[in-house]
Protein backbone atom coordinates (compact mmCIF):
# COMPACT_ATOMS: atom_id res chain seq x y z
CA UNK A 1 0.00 0.00 0.00
CA UNK A 2 1.34 3.41 -0.99
CA UNK A 3 0.00 5.12 2.32
CA UNK A 4 -3.31 5.74 4.41
CA UNK A 5 -5.48 8.73 4.15
CA UNK A 6 -7.41 9.80 7.30
CA UNK A 7 -10.96 9.45 6.76
CA UNK A 8 -13.35 11.89 9.27
CA UNK A 9 -16.98 11.20 9.45
CA UNK A 10 -18.04 14.46 11.77
CA UNK A 11 -21.82 15.15 12.23
CA UNK A 12 -23.31 18.65 14.55
CA UNK A 13 -23.89 16.22 17.05
CA UNK A 14 -20.44 14.23 17.33
CA UNK A 15 -16.85 13.41 15.21
CA UNK A 16 -17.82 9.20 14.16
CA UNK A 17 -15.38 8.28 13.13
CA UNK A 18 -11.40 9.71 12.82
CA UNK A 19 -8.72 7.32 11.91
CA UNK A 20 -6.26 5.96 9.34
CA UNK A 21 -7.80 4.40 6.54
CA UNK A 22 -6.37 2.61 3.08
CA UNK A 23 -9.27 3.58 1.22
CA UNK A 24 -12.39 5.07 1.48
CA UNK A 25 -15.70 4.59 -0.26
CA UNK A 26 -18.45 7.13 -0.19
CA UNK A 27 -21.96 7.95 -1.86
CA UNK A 28 -21.50 10.93 -4.23
CA UNK A 29 -24.67 12.78 -5.29
CA UNK A 30 -23.60 11.95 -9.09
CA UNK A 31 -22.00 8.39 -8.27
CA UNK A 32 -19.97 6.20 -5.75
CA UNK A 33 -16.35 7.69 -5.17
CA UNK A 34 -13.40 5.73 -4.20
CA UNK A 35 -10.10 8.22 -2.07
CA UNK A 36 -6.38 6.71 -2.09
CA UNK A 37 -4.17 9.02 -0.85
CA UNK A 38 -2.81 11.30 -3.63
CA UNK A 39 -6.63 12.12 -4.43
CA UNK A 40 -7.04 15.03 -6.15
CA UNK A 41 -9.23 17.69 -4.61
CA UNK A 42 -12.73 17.17 -5.27
CA UNK A 43 -16.29 18.43 -2.76
CA UNK A 44 -18.91 16.84 -3.31
CA UNK A 45 -22.62 16.03 -1.88
CA UNK A 46 -23.44 13.02 -0.77
CA UNK A 47 -26.83 10.53 -0.86
CA UNK A 48 -28.35 8.48 1.45
CA UNK A 49 -26.04 5.50 1.59
CA UNK A 50 -23.20 3.43 2.96
CA UNK A 51 -19.60 4.56 3.60
CA UNK A 52 -17.04 2.02 3.16
CA UNK A 53 -13.95 1.83 4.09
CA UNK A 54 -10.75 -0.84 4.59
CA UNK A 55 -9.05 0.35 8.10
CA UNK A 56 -5.26 0.18 8.67
CA UNK A 57 -5.63 -3.07 9.91
CA UNK A 58 -7.21 -4.46 6.61
CA UNK A 59 -10.41 -4.64 8.12
CA UNK A 60 -13.96 -4.16 6.15
CA UNK A 61 -15.82 -1.42 8.08
CA UNK A 62 -19.19 0.31 7.43
CA UNK A 63 -20.90 3.63 8.45
CA UNK A 64 -24.16 5.05 7.67
CA UNK A 65 -24.53 8.64 6.69
CA UNK A 66 -27.45 10.95 5.09
CA UNK A 67 -27.42 14.42 4.09
CA UNK A 68 -24.29 15.75 3.51
CA UNK A 69 -20.85 16.44 1.97
CA UNK A 70 -17.39 15.00 1.20
CA UNK A 71 -14.61 16.60 0.53
CA UNK A 72 -11.14 14.98 -0.38
CA UNK A 73 -7.89 16.20 -0.32
CA UNK A 74 -4.63 14.23 -0.94
CA UNK A 75 -4.13 12.94 2.19
CA UNK A 76 -7.76 12.96 4.13
CA UNK A 77 -11.65 12.68 3.33
CA UNK A 78 -14.27 14.76 5.71
CA UNK A 79 -17.65 13.78 5.31
CA UNK A 80 -19.88 16.52 6.75
CA UNK A 81 -23.33 14.45 7.29
CA UNK A 82 -26.46 15.40 9.15
CA UNK A 83 -26.24 11.92 10.76
CA UNK A 84 -24.10 9.23 10.68
CA UNK A 85 -23.09 5.99 12.29
CA UNK A 86 -21.00 3.21 12.69
CA UNK A 87 -22.86 -0.11 11.25
CA UNK A 88 -22.78 -1.62 14.52
CA UNK A 89 -24.39 1.28 16.02
CA UNK A 90 -27.44 1.40 13.79
CA UNK A 91 -30.93 0.93 15.82
CA UNK A 92 -32.91 -1.45 13.65
CA UNK A 93 -35.91 -1.03 15.89
CA UNK A 94 -36.15 2.76 14.84
CA UNK A 95 -35.21 2.55 11.43
CA UNK A 96 -37.77 -0.29 11.03
CA UNK A 97 -40.14 1.86 13.15
CA UNK A 98 -39.21 4.67 10.51
CA UNK A 99 -39.47 3.07 7.95
CA UNK A 100 -43.16 1.98 8.82
CA UNK A 101 -44.06 5.29 9.58
CA UNK A 102 -42.74 6.57 6.55
CA UNK A 103 -44.62 4.20 3.98
CA UNK A 104 -48.03 5.55 5.75
CA UNK A 105 -47.21 8.85 5.57
CA UNK A 106 -46.64 8.18 1.66
CA UNK A 107 -49.54 5.89 0.86
CA UNK A 108 -52.07 8.42 2.57
CA UNK A 109 -51.43 10.34 -1.03
CA UNK A 110 -54.84 12.57 -0.80
CA UNK A 111 -53.66 14.29 2.23
CA UNK A 112 -51.55 17.64 1.94
CA UNK A 113 -47.96 15.78 3.04
CA UNK A 114 -44.57 16.73 2.49
CA UNK A 115 -43.75 14.01 0.23
CA UNK A 116 -40.30 14.59 -0.43
CA UNK A 117 -39.72 14.67 3.48
CA UNK A 118 -41.67 11.26 3.80
CA UNK A 119 -39.47 9.94 0.94
CA UNK A 120 -36.09 10.95 2.14
CA UNK A 121 -36.72 9.06 5.27
CA UNK A 122 -38.36 5.83 4.16
CA UNK A 123 -34.86 6.27 2.55
CA UNK A 124 -32.67 6.65 5.19
CA UNK A 125 -34.56 4.26 7.51
CA UNK A 126 -34.35 1.36 4.76
CA UNK A 127 -30.69 2.37 3.80
CA UNK A 128 -30.13 1.78 7.36
CA UNK A 129 -31.87 -1.68 7.67
CA UNK A 130 -30.18 -2.78 4.70
CA UNK A 131 -26.93 -2.15 6.29
CA UNK A 132 -27.76 -3.27 9.46
CA UNK A 133 -28.55 -6.76 8.04
CA UNK A 134 -25.05 -7.47 6.65
CA UNK A 135 -24.03 -7.73 10.37
CA UNK A 136 -22.91 -10.70 11.32
CA UNK B 1 -37.66 40.89 69.23
CA UNK B 2 -38.91 37.76 67.92
CA UNK B 3 -39.38 34.93 70.31
CA UNK B 4 -36.74 32.04 70.53
CA UNK B 5 -39.37 29.79 68.88
CA UNK B 6 -39.67 31.65 65.58
CA UNK B 7 -36.55 32.25 64.94
CA UNK B 8 -35.18 28.85 65.65
CA UNK B 9 -37.91 27.88 63.03
CA UNK B 10 -36.89 30.28 60.48
CA UNK B 11 -32.98 29.02 60.84
CA UNK B 12 -34.40 25.91 59.69
CA UNK B 13 -36.44 27.26 56.86
CA UNK B 14 -33.73 28.81 55.47
CA UNK B 15 -31.04 25.64 55.86
CA UNK B 16 -33.46 23.60 53.93
CA UNK B 17 -33.85 26.04 51.05
CA UNK B 18 -29.83 26.48 50.87
CA UNK B 19 -29.94 23.16 50.90
CA UNK B 20 -32.24 23.19 47.82
CA UNK B 21 -30.63 25.72 46.35
CA UNK B 22 -27.16 24.08 46.37
CA UNK B 23 -28.10 20.83 44.95
CA UNK B 24 -29.68 22.57 41.80
CA UNK B 25 -26.56 24.07 41.77
CA UNK B 26 -24.78 21.26 41.56
CA UNK B 27 -26.88 19.87 38.96
CA UNK B 28 -26.92 22.53 36.64
CA UNK B 29 -22.76 22.56 37.07
CA UNK B 30 -23.23 18.88 35.22
CA UNK B 31 -25.67 19.82 32.87
CA UNK B 32 -23.31 22.11 31.92
CA UNK B 33 -20.61 19.93 31.42
CA UNK B 34 -22.32 18.17 29.45
CA UNK B 35 -23.82 21.11 27.44
CA UNK B 36 -20.48 21.98 26.83
CA UNK B 37 -19.19 18.64 25.82
CA UNK B 38 -22.22 18.84 23.69
CA UNK B 39 -20.80 22.38 22.20
CA UNK B 40 -17.58 20.95 21.88
CA UNK B 41 -18.59 17.77 19.92
CA UNK B 42 -20.47 20.37 17.60
CA UNK B 43 -17.37 22.36 17.12
CA UNK B 44 -15.52 20.50 14.62
CA UNK B 45 -18.61 20.06 11.77
CA UNK B 46 -18.85 23.59 12.28
CA UNK B 47 -15.68 24.61 11.60
CA UNK B 48 -15.71 22.75 8.74
CA UNK B 49 -18.69 23.45 7.59
CA UNK B 50 -17.38 27.67 7.33
CA UNK B 51 -14.46 26.69 5.36
CA UNK B 52 -16.17 24.59 3.22
CA UNK B 53 -19.15 27.36 2.58
CA UNK B 54 -16.54 30.33 2.45
CA UNK B 55 -14.47 28.84 -0.34
CA UNK B 56 -17.67 27.44 -2.11
CA UNK B 57 -19.07 31.15 -2.01
CA UNK B 58 -16.14 32.80 -3.34
CA UNK B 59 -16.25 31.25 -6.16
CA UNK B 60 -20.10 31.03 -6.83
CA UNK B 61 -21.30 32.42 -10.16
CA UNK B 62 -23.04 35.51 -9.77
CA UNK B 63 -26.32 34.31 -10.28
CA UNK B 64 -27.63 34.55 -6.56
CA UNK B 65 -29.39 31.87 -4.44
CA UNK B 66 -32.86 33.10 -3.68
CA UNK B 67 -32.13 33.15 0.04
CA UNK B 68 -29.18 35.50 -0.09
CA UNK B 69 -31.39 37.92 -1.67
CA UNK B 70 -33.35 40.60 0.38
CA UNK B 71 -37.07 41.02 -0.44
CA UNK B 72 -37.94 44.44 -1.54
CA UNK B 73 -40.32 45.34 0.82
CA UNK B 74 -40.04 44.09 4.59
CA UNK B 75 -43.16 43.79 5.99
CA UNK B 76 -42.78 40.40 7.83
CA UNK B 77 -40.22 39.72 10.13
CA UNK B 78 -40.41 36.51 12.29
CA UNK B 79 -37.91 36.19 15.65
CA UNK B 80 -37.07 32.90 16.71
CA UNK B 81 -37.29 33.30 20.30
CA UNK B 82 -34.92 30.86 22.68
CA UNK B 83 -34.92 30.22 26.03
CA UNK B 84 -35.57 28.24 28.77
CA UNK B 85 -38.16 26.18 30.21
CA UNK B 86 -37.61 26.80 33.50
CA UNK B 87 -37.13 29.24 35.46
CA UNK B 88 -34.33 29.73 38.40
CA UNK B 89 -31.96 30.69 36.16
CA UNK B 90 -31.42 34.79 37.33
CA UNK B 91 -32.73 37.38 34.94
CA UNK B 92 -31.57 34.90 32.12
CA UNK B 93 -34.56 34.74 30.19
CA UNK B 94 -35.70 38.61 31.40
CA UNK B 95 -33.00 39.23 29.45
CA UNK B 96 -33.45 37.61 26.17
CA UNK B 97 -37.14 38.38 26.43
CA UNK B 98 -36.35 42.45 26.49
CA UNK B 99 -33.32 41.94 23.57
CA UNK B 100 -36.55 40.80 21.71
CA UNK B 101 -38.92 43.44 22.92
CA UNK B 102 -36.12 46.11 22.20
CA UNK B 103 -35.52 44.78 18.55
CA UNK B 104 -39.59 45.29 17.78
CA UNK B 105 -39.76 48.72 19.46
CA UNK B 106 -36.57 49.82 17.08
CA UNK B 107 -37.93 48.62 13.74
CA UNK B 108 -41.04 50.31 13.99
CA UNK B 109 -44.88 49.65 14.45
CA UNK B 110 -46.16 49.26 10.60
CA UNK B 111 -44.10 45.96 10.86
CA UNK B 112 -45.58 42.66 11.36
CA UNK B 113 -44.45 40.41 14.15
CA UNK B 114 -44.22 36.38 14.63
CA UNK B 115 -42.59 34.54 16.44
CA UNK B 116 -41.24 30.75 16.77
CA UNK B 117 -40.47 29.83 20.72
CA UNK B 118 -38.28 27.50 21.93
CA UNK B 119 -38.97 27.65 25.86
CA UNK B 120 -41.42 28.12 27.64
CA UNK B 121 -40.85 31.24 29.30
CA UNK B 122 -40.44 33.43 26.04
CA UNK B 123 -43.40 31.39 24.78
CA UNK B 124 -45.78 32.73 27.56
CA UNK B 125 -44.77 36.11 27.40
CA UNK B 126 -45.72 35.90 23.31
CA UNK B 127 -48.75 34.87 24.80
CA UNK B 128 -49.75 37.32 26.74
CA UNK B 129 -48.62 40.00 24.36
CA UNK B 130 -50.48 38.53 21.58
CA UNK B 131 -48.14 37.89 18.93
CA UNK B 132 -48.87 35.51 16.85
CA UNK B 133 -47.04 32.37 17.53
CA UNK B 134 -45.86 30.08 14.32
CA UNK B 135 -44.49 26.95 16.26
CA UNK B 136 -43.37 26.14 19.48
CA UNK B 137 -41.02 24.01 20.72
CA UNK B 138 -41.05 22.85 24.71
CA UNK B 139 -38.40 20.78 26.16
CA UNK B 140 -35.87 21.67 23.36
CA UNK B 141 -33.52 24.03 25.50
CA UNK B 142 -31.70 21.97 28.49
CA UNK B 143 -31.78 18.80 27.17
CA UNK B 144 -29.07 17.18 24.82
CA UNK B 145 -30.36 18.67 21.30
CA UNK B 146 -30.58 16.77 17.99
CA UNK B 147 -29.48 18.21 14.86
CA UNK B 148 -32.62 17.32 13.16
CA UNK B 149 -34.60 19.80 15.26
CA UNK B 150 -33.12 22.65 13.86
CA UNK B 151 -33.12 21.18 10.36
CA UNK B 152 -36.65 21.01 10.73
CA UNK B 153 -37.58 24.19 12.07
CA UNK B 154 -34.81 25.25 9.48
CA UNK B 155 -36.60 24.40 6.73
CA UNK B 156 -39.83 25.82 7.93
CA UNK B 157 -38.43 28.72 7.98
CA UNK B 158 -36.77 28.75 4.43
CA UNK B 159 -39.71 27.77 2.67
CA UNK B 160 -41.82 30.60 4.62
CA UNK B 161 -38.84 33.19 3.34
CA UNK B 162 -39.40 31.45 -0.11
CA UNK B 163 -43.28 31.40 -0.01
CA UNK B 164 -42.93 35.40 1.33
CA UNK B 165 -44.56 34.39 4.90
CA UNK B 166 -41.55 36.32 6.13
CA UNK B 167 -39.01 38.83 4.70
CA UNK B 168 -36.95 38.10 7.11
CA UNK B 169 -35.72 35.96 10.12
CA UNK B 170 -33.81 36.35 13.41
CA UNK B 171 -32.64 34.37 16.14
CA UNK B 172 -32.34 35.73 19.36
CA UNK B 173 -30.57 33.45 21.19
CA UNK B 174 -27.95 33.57 24.56
CA UNK B 175 -24.22 33.62 23.30
CA UNK B 176 -22.02 31.76 26.05
CA UNK B 177 -18.86 34.01 26.52
CA UNK B 178 -18.00 32.33 30.15
CA UNK B 179 -19.46 30.65 32.93
CA UNK B 180 -19.79 34.12 34.77
CA UNK B 181 -21.12 35.90 31.16
CA UNK B 182 -24.06 35.07 29.06
CA UNK B 183 -25.18 38.09 26.45
CA UNK B 184 -28.62 38.15 24.87
CA UNK B 185 -27.55 38.58 20.85
CA UNK B 186 -29.74 38.72 17.72
CA UNK B 187 -28.88 37.64 14.67
CA UNK B 188 -30.35 37.47 10.91
CA UNK B 189 -30.75 34.32 9.55
CA UNK B 190 -32.64 35.07 6.27
CA UNK B 191 -31.83 36.32 4.01
CA UNK B 192 -28.17 35.03 4.61
CA UNK B 193 -26.18 38.35 5.48
CA UNK B 194 -23.02 38.07 2.96
CA UNK B 195 -19.98 36.08 4.59
CA UNK B 196 -17.79 37.76 6.47
CA UNK B 197 -14.50 37.73 4.70
CA UNK B 198 -11.81 37.48 7.69
CA UNK B 199 -8.32 38.31 6.33
CA UNK B 200 -6.73 35.55 8.50
CA UNK B 201 -3.66 34.17 6.77
CA UNK B 202 -4.68 31.14 7.09
CA UNK B 203 -8.29 31.64 5.97
CA UNK B 204 -6.77 32.48 2.80
CA UNK B 205 -4.27 29.54 2.62
CA UNK B 206 -7.86 27.53 3.08
CA UNK B 207 -9.30 29.74 0.11
CA UNK B 208 -6.84 28.98 -2.48
CA UNK B 209 -6.74 25.52 -2.22
CA UNK B 210 -10.38 25.62 -1.94
CA UNK B 211 -10.53 27.05 -5.26
CA UNK B 212 -8.60 24.05 -7.01
CA UNK B 213 -11.20 21.91 -5.94
CA UNK B 214 -12.99 19.91 -8.27
CA UNK B 215 -16.86 20.42 -7.84
CA UNK B 216 -19.87 17.77 -8.41
CA UNK B 217 -21.84 19.10 -9.06
CA UNK B 218 -21.01 22.63 -9.95
CA UNK B 219 -19.99 24.89 -7.01
CA UNK B 220 -23.30 26.79 -7.61
CA UNK B 221 -25.75 23.90 -7.09
CA UNK B 222 -23.12 22.81 -4.13
CA UNK B 223 -23.65 25.94 -2.80
CA UNK B 224 -27.54 25.84 -3.20
CA UNK B 225 -27.33 22.29 -1.21
CA UNK B 226 -25.37 24.58 1.46
CA UNK B 227 -27.27 27.57 2.20
CA UNK B 228 -30.07 25.75 3.36
CA UNK B 229 -27.70 23.82 5.99
CA UNK B 230 -25.99 26.96 7.03
CA UNK B 231 -29.14 28.22 8.27
CA UNK B 232 -29.88 24.62 10.24
CA UNK B 233 -26.19 25.23 11.62
CA UNK B 234 -26.81 28.75 12.47
CA UNK B 235 -30.20 27.67 14.21
CA UNK B 236 -28.23 24.55 16.07
CA UNK B 237 -25.54 26.49 17.67
CA UNK B 238 -27.98 29.05 18.90
CA UNK B 239 -29.79 26.14 20.64
CA UNK B 240 -26.62 24.55 21.48
CA UNK B 241 -25.18 28.60 23.38
CA UNK B 242 -29.08 29.19 24.60
CA UNK B 243 -28.93 25.90 26.49
CA UNK B 244 -25.13 26.07 27.63
CA UNK B 245 -26.13 29.24 28.94
CA UNK B 246 -28.99 28.68 31.11
CA UNK B 247 -27.20 26.19 32.95
CA UNK B 248 -24.25 28.33 33.32
CA UNK B 249 -27.04 31.22 34.42
CA UNK B 250 -28.85 28.80 36.69
CA UNK B 251 -25.34 27.81 38.15
CA UNK B 252 -24.52 31.44 38.80
CA UNK B 253 -27.97 32.30 40.26
CA UNK B 254 -27.86 29.24 42.73
CA UNK B 255 -24.55 29.76 43.73
CA UNK B 256 -25.66 33.53 44.95
CA UNK B 257 -29.11 32.06 46.06
CA UNK B 258 -26.77 29.63 48.40
CA UNK B 259 -24.42 32.67 49.91
CA UNK B 260 -27.39 34.90 50.36
CA UNK B 261 -28.72 31.64 52.85
CA UNK B 262 -25.09 31.64 54.52
CA UNK B 263 -25.45 35.64 55.55
CA UNK B 264 -28.91 35.15 56.42
CA UNK B 265 -28.46 32.13 58.26
CA UNK B 266 -25.65 34.37 60.39
CA UNK B 267 -28.03 36.73 60.75
CA UNK B 268 -30.83 34.62 62.07
CA UNK B 269 -28.43 33.10 64.37
CA UNK B 270 -26.89 36.00 66.14
CA UNK B 271 -30.73 37.17 66.02
CA UNK B 272 -31.21 33.77 67.87
CA UNK B 273 -28.80 34.44 70.35
CA UNK B 274 -29.36 37.45 70.94
CA UNK B 275 -33.19 36.58 72.20
CA UNK B 276 -31.65 33.56 73.88
CA UNK B 277 -29.46 35.60 76.25
CA UNK B 278 -32.41 38.32 76.63
CA UNK B 279 -34.47 35.60 77.64
CA UNK B 280 -31.72 34.27 80.12
CA UNK B 281 -31.31 38.04 81.69
CA UNK B 282 -34.67 38.09 82.29
CA UNK B 283 -34.86 34.96 83.98
CA UNK B 284 -32.21 35.79 86.37
CA UNK B 285 -33.55 39.25 87.13
CA UNK B 286 -36.70 37.14 88.46
CA UNK B 287 -34.96 34.71 90.45
CA UNK B 288 -32.94 37.62 91.85
CA UNK B 289 -36.01 39.90 92.47
CA UNK B 290 -38.07 37.05 93.92
CA UNK B 291 -34.87 36.09 96.16
CA UNK B 292 -35.05 39.68 97.09
CA UNK B 293 -38.32 40.12 98.67
CA UNK B 294 -38.09 36.98 100.32
CA UNK B 295 -35.34 38.72 101.88
CA UNK B 296 -37.00 41.41 102.49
Amino acid sequence: MAGNITLEVVTPEKVVVSEEVQIAVAPGSLGEFGVLVGHTTFLTTLKTGTIHYTGADGEQKYIFASGGFAEALPDKLTVLAESAERRRDVDTGRAQAAMERAQKRLEKEDEDIDFTRAKAALERAVHRIRLAETRQ
Amino acid sequence: MATLKEVKTKIGAVKKTKQITRAMNMVAASRLRGAQTNMDGFRPYAEKFAEVLGGLSGRAGEEANPLLLPHEEVVKKHIILCTSDRGLCGGFNAHLISKADSFIKETGEDIEFSFTNFGKKGRDRCRKSQIPIISEHIGVIGTVIKFNIASTVGKGLIDGFLNGEYDEVYVVYSEFISMGRQVPTIKQLLPIPPLEIDEDETEDQDKQYLAEHICEPSPDELLGELLPMSVYVQLYSALLETSTSEHAARMMAMDNASTACDDMIDNLTLAYNKARQASITAELMDIVGGAEAIKG
